[in-house]
């Protein structure tokens, strides 16, 4: 046993930023462990959950609608109930909200296309586990890689949402036509959170940029700080 | 029992594909006013009655086959 803290990285049929996410925890000093969609537990001493990016279940009927049944989702469900900090990267963000446990839904770009590339983001909000290593309104360049990530909500959810401060990242450049500019948001208890763009491939200057790792170490440290008080 | 499920993309909500679909027709000379695109589901569905196969697909277009924060969905018993 070591000080690292155990962060749990889903696998689903068609991720394939599964071993990214992973690589990007471990440098950032997790214990990171894949876990397969059919398991019905969580690793013990799990401490942080990351739904990764990729097309699971091939995105049949519409984007992460089918992964939201994967056996290992309900031990998420307890597992983000009791508090624990869960992120979804992309696909993830897109079941995460398919699943219920984020507001909205991603509808296909806006222009129709896949957009691939270094997006700025602003923090604004960093009062969640996911950016209380950033300032708010801090800017963040991290690369966007997807044809569905659209966000979605009406006006009625929209202010309740922004009212209740769960709207954490915005775009800071015109990307994909989300309502709002919205690039990431998390749930009324601030622990389950979900965006689009990539921090997993932004841990390195070498990449790019290092800016994902602000985001990255935040649930770690998050995860290391769950693991202390309940395991 | 057949029955086939229409999900549309609701109205007022932006349809990009549909757009892109109207456009393409339009390059082709067609003289479209507006396009929408959306999905169409065949299921074969055990059940008593025409009224109680249509309840149920009711309700799997809401847990499931339809998203309602942006999907319409129209239900047809006996279709063809």
């Amino acid at each position: 046993m070591n000080g690292r803290p155990k962060l749990a990285v889903l696998v689903f049929p068609g991720s394939n930023d599964d071993r990214d996410a992973a690589w990007a925890l471990g440098a950032l000093g997790a214990d990171a462990e894949l876990v397969w969609h059919a398991e019905t537990e969580l690793p013990r001493r799990t401490g942080g959950v990351v739904l990764p990016g990729g097309f699971s279940y091939g995105d049949y009927l519409r984007c992460g609608a089918i992964a939201r049944f994967a056996p290992v989702l309900e031990a998420v469900r307890d597992f983000s109930a009791a508090g624990g900090p869960v992120l979804g990267i992309c696909n993830g963000f897109q079941i995460l909200c398919e699943a219920g446990l984020l507001p909205g839904v991603l509808r296909r770009n806006r222009d129709l296309e896949f957009v691939c590339r270094d997006v700025r983001l602003r923090v604004d909000r960093a009062d969640t586990p996911f950016t209380a290593r950033c300032e708010l309104g801090q800017e963040l360049t991290i690369p966007v890689k997807h044809g569905e990530g659209s966000w979605y909500a009406d006006e009625e959810l929209y202010g309740e949402l922004e009212a209740a401060g769960q709207l954490v990242l915005r775009y800071a450049e015109d990307c994909n036509g989300s309502v709002g500019d919205v690039a990431g948001v998390c749930n009324e208890a601030r622990n389950v959170f979900g965006l689009m763009p990539h921090p997993e491939h932004a841990v390195d200057p070498l990449l790019g940029s290092g800016d994902g790792a602000l985001l990255l170490a935040a649930l770690v440290d998050a995860a290391r700080e769950r693991t202390l008080t309940t395991v | 029992m057949r029955v086939t499920v229409l999900v549309r993309p609701k109205q007022g909500i932006l349809d990009p594909q549909g757009e892109a679909v109207q456009e393409s027709l339009r390059k082709l000379g067609f003289a479209v006013g507006g396009a929408r695109v959306g999905r169409l589901v065949d299921l074969e569905v055990d059940a008593p009655s025409a009224q109680e196969a249509k309840a149920q697909v009711e309700r799997m277009c809401q847990e499931l086959l339809a998203n309602p924060l942006i999907e319409s969905f129209e239900v047809e018993v006996g279709g063809a």
